[in-house]
C-alpha cells in the first residue's frame, strides 16, 4: 500500500505481533494438558514422585502404557484395559452403523416423501437431540431388564441407537433438503421406485453428510459415560466406566502415570478420528446451531 | 406404470411412512413414554424398586427439603454462570484473532477445538492430576521461585467447583468458537470496509457494528452450552466425584446417586423431573425460533 506511512506499516506490525502473540499463547494453553498426560505417561512412578510434573521425561519407559493396556486393576479383576476397549469397539460399530442408516432413510423420508404433519415429526426428533437422559434412565433400566438385555453390550447398542437416530436424522434431513426435490421427481417419472431413488440417487450424493454422522455418533458413543455406568456393571462396561474406575483406586500409592497411559488410551480412537477428519468432526459440531 | 396393480399402488403410497416407522416408535417410547414413566414414578412412593401408586408431590417435597439437593441447584447455578461467560468470551476473542487473515488458521483451529473430541472422563482425568496440589501446577509454580504458592481448590470444598469450571471452559471454548468464528464469516466484508473508510478505529468497529451482528451465533452458543452445563456428569464425578463431602454436587450427579445408590427412586424420579423442565424451558422456545425463522427463510 503505497498511501500508507511509516509509522502506519509499523502499528500494522506490531498489531499482527500481538494477534500471533496471543494466539500462540492460548493455543499452547490449550496443548498443555494433552502434553502432561503424554509426558507423564512416558514417565517412571519414582519420577513422578520426586517432583518433574511439566517437563520431559529424563528416561522414556512405556511401562505404564503396558499396565493400563494389560495388567491395571479395576475393581478385583486386573486385566487392563483392553476388554474394555473391545466393549466399546462392540458397542460402538454397532450402534453407528444402525444410527446413521435410519437417519439417513428418515432424512429421505422427511424431505422427499412430505406427508402431512411431517414437521411435527421432525420436531419431535429434535427435541430427542436435547434430551436431558436422567430422564429417561429408570423405564430404560426397567426395559432393558424386560428385554433381558440388562447389563450387556447389545443393551447398549440398541440405548445409542435410540438417543442417536435423533442427532443422525436432524444431519440428513437438514442435507437432502438441500438437494432438488426435482432430481428425485424426475426419477419418479422414469420409474424408479423409493429405495431405488434412495439408493442410486440420494446416498451417492449424501457422502459428505454420511461421514459427518458417523463421526459425529462415534465420537458421541465411545466418549459416553452416563448409559455405560448405569446399565452396565463389571466386565461389560465400556472403556470410559472402566477408566473412571481404574482412577479411582485408592489403595497403595497412586499411580499417576498409569493414569495417564489409561487416559490416553480411552482418548486415541477420537483424537485419530479427528486429526484425520477435524473437518467433518466441526460440522457434526455446529449442526445443532445451524438453522434447520 | 399400468402394470401395478391396486395392492403395490397402495404400497408404494404408505412404504415411506412405513421406512419411518421403527425410528419413530424408538423416540416415541424412547424419549416421550419414557418421559411420562419417569413423571409417574416421581409421582409414587417407589424407593427401591418402582411402586406404581400415587403420593402426589411428596416425592417432590422430599426433593426440596433436602440439603444435598440444594447444593445442587446453587452449584449449577454457580457453574452455569461462570462456565457461560467465561466459555462465551474466550470462544469470541479466539474467533476475532482468528479472524484476522492469519496464515496457519487451520491449524489453530485444530488446536483449539481438540478438547471437543475427548471424553469428559479423559478430561477430568487430565485435570485432576493437573490440579493436584501436591504434585500439580501448585508444585511447578513453587520449584519456580515461588515458595508460598498454593492452588489447592479441588481439595477445597468452597473452590472445588471452580475447578471443574476451568476444565469445562478447557473442553468447551472451541466449540464456541467454531460458532463464532462461522458468525464471522457470513458477515458482509462491506459493511466493515465502509466503516472504516468514514474512519472508525478496529475495536470500535467491532464494538458497535460486528458483536451486535453475531446475535444469532451468541443465542446458539448460549442455549448450547447451558444444556451442555445441565447434564454436566461425567467431569464432576471424574474430578470430584460430588466431593469433597457434597461440596460439588450438581442435579445430574444427585439424580444418579438417588437412584442407583441411596434407594430413593422417587426423589431421582423428581429431580430428574426437575432437570427435564429445565431443559425444556430453554430448548423449546429456541427450536421454535430456529425452525420459524428457516421457514421465513425458504
Amino acid at each position: 500500500m503505497p498511501t500508507k506511512t511509516g509509522s502506519a506499516r509499523k502499528s500494522v506490525i506490531i498489531g499482527k505481533f500481538i494477534i500471533y502473540g496471543s494466539l500462540i499463547a492460548i493455543a499452547s494453553v490449550y496443548l498443555m494438558p494433552l502434553w502432561v498426560m503424554v509426558t507423564t505417561s512416558l514417565k517412571s512412578l519414582d519420577e513422578i514422585y520426586s517432583g518433574s510434573f511439566i517437563g520431559l521425561p529424563q528416561a522414556i519407559t512405556f511401562d505404564a502404557w503396558a499396565k493400563a493396556w494389560g495388567e491395571a486393576c479395576i475393581g478385583t479383576a486386573c486385566t487392563g484395559l483392553k476388554p474394555y476397549f473391545i466393549n466399546s469397539l462392540m458397542m460402538v460399530v454397532p450402534a453407528v452403523a444402525l444410527s446413521t442408516g435410519l437417519g439417513a432413510i428418515n432424512g429421505y423420508v422427511l424431505t422427499k416423501w412430505r406427508f402431512p404433519y411431517h414437521n411435527v415429526v421432525f420436531g419431535l426428533l429434535l427435541f430427542g437431540c436435547f434430551l436431558p437422559y436422567q430422564a429417561v434412565l429408570l423405564p430404560m433400566a426397567q426395559i432393558l431388564g424386560m428385554l433381558k438385555l440388562s447389563g450387556s453390550i447389545s443393551g447398549l447398542v440398541l440405548v445409542h441407537t435410540v438417543y442417536g437416530v435423533c442427532f443422525t436424522t436432524l444431519f440428513f434431513r437438514n442435507y437432502f433438503i438441500t438437494i432438488p426435490d426435482e432430481l428425485t421427481k424426475a426419477a419418479q417419472i422414469d420409474g424408479a421406485g423409493f429405495f431405488r431413488i434412495f439408493f442410486s440417487i440420494m446416498l451417492p450424493a449424501a457422502l459428505p453428510i454420511l461421514v459427518v454422522s458417523c463421526i459425529w455418533q462415534f465420537t458421541q458413543i465411545w466418549n459416553d459415560f452416563l448409559f455405560g455406568v448405569s446399565f452396565t456393571a463389571g466386565e461389560n462396561t465400556p472403556i470410559t466406566v472402566a477408566l473412571n474406575n481404574i482412577v479411582n483406586v485408592t489403595m497403595g500409592r497412586k499411580q499417576y502415570n498409569v493414569d495417564m497411559a489409561a487416559a490416553m488410551i480411552a482418548a486415541l480412537p477420537t483424537l485419530f478420528v479427528y486429526i484425520v477428519a477435524g473437518r467433518f468432526f466441526v460440522r457434526g459440531l455446529t449442526a445443532g446451531a445451524v438453522k434447520g | 406404470m399400468f402394470r401395478n396393480t391396486h395392492l403395490t399402488d397402495r404400497l408404494a403410497k404408505w412404504l415411506p411412512r412405513l421406512v419411518l416407522t421403527p425410528s419413530m416408535v424408538m423416540v416415541l417410547v424412547g424419549v416421550y413414554l419414557f418421559m411420562v414413566w419417569t413423571g409417574w414414578i416421581s409421582l409414587s412412593s417407589s424407593r427401591m424398586v418402582p411402586h406404581y401408586d400415587f403420593v402426589g408431590l411428596e416425592q417432590y417435597i422430599r426433593l426440596w427439603s433436602t440439603p444435598r439437593w440444594h447444593t445442587a441447584v446453587i452449584n449449577l447455578f454457580l457453574f452455569s454462570f461462570l462456565f457461560l461467560a467465561i466459555t462465551v468470551g474466550t470462544g469470541l476473542i479466539i474467533a476475532i484473532l482468528l479472524d484476522q487473515n492469519i496464515r496457519a488458521e487451520g491449524a489453530l483451529r485444530a488446536v483449539y477445538l481438540y478438547p471437543m473430541s475427548l471424553s469428559f472422563i479423559v478430561t477430568g482425568t487430565a485435570w485432576k492430576w493437573i490440579l493436584n496440589p501436591d504434585l500439580g501446577i501448585e508444585k511447578v509454580v513453587r520449584s519456580l521461585g515461588w515458595e508460598s504458592f498454593v492452588f489447592d481448590w479441588i481439595t477445597r470444598p468452597n473452590f472445588a467447583i471452580y475447578t471443574i469450571v476451568i476444565a469445562a471452559v478447557w473442553q468447551s471454548s472451541g466449540f464456541a468458537m467454531a460458532i463464532f468464528l462461522a458468525g464471522l464469516r457470513g458477515i458482509d466484508n462491506s459493511v466493515i470496509k465502509a466503516a472504516q473508510i468514514e474512519g472508525a478505529s478496529l475495536p470500535k468497529i467491532y464494538r458497535s457494528i460486528i458483536i451486535p451482528m453475531l446475535r444469532p451465533a451468541f443465542l446458539s452458543v448460549i442455549v448450547l452450552l447451558s444444556y451442555i452445563a445441565i447434564k454436566n456428569f461425567d467431569l464432576v464425578l471424574a474430578m470430584t466425584n460430588g466431593g469433597p463431602g457434597s461440596a460439588t454436587e450438581v442435579p445430574s450427579t444427585f439424580m444418579f446417586s438417588a437412584t442407583f445408590r441411596r434407594n430413593q427412586m422417587g426423589v431421582g424420579a423428581a429431580s430428574a423431573i426437575m432437570m427435564l423442565m429445565t431443559v425444556a424451558a430453554i430448548i423449546i422456545p429456541y427450536l421454535y425460533s430456529e425452525l420459524k425463522e428457516s421457514r421465513h427463510a425458504d
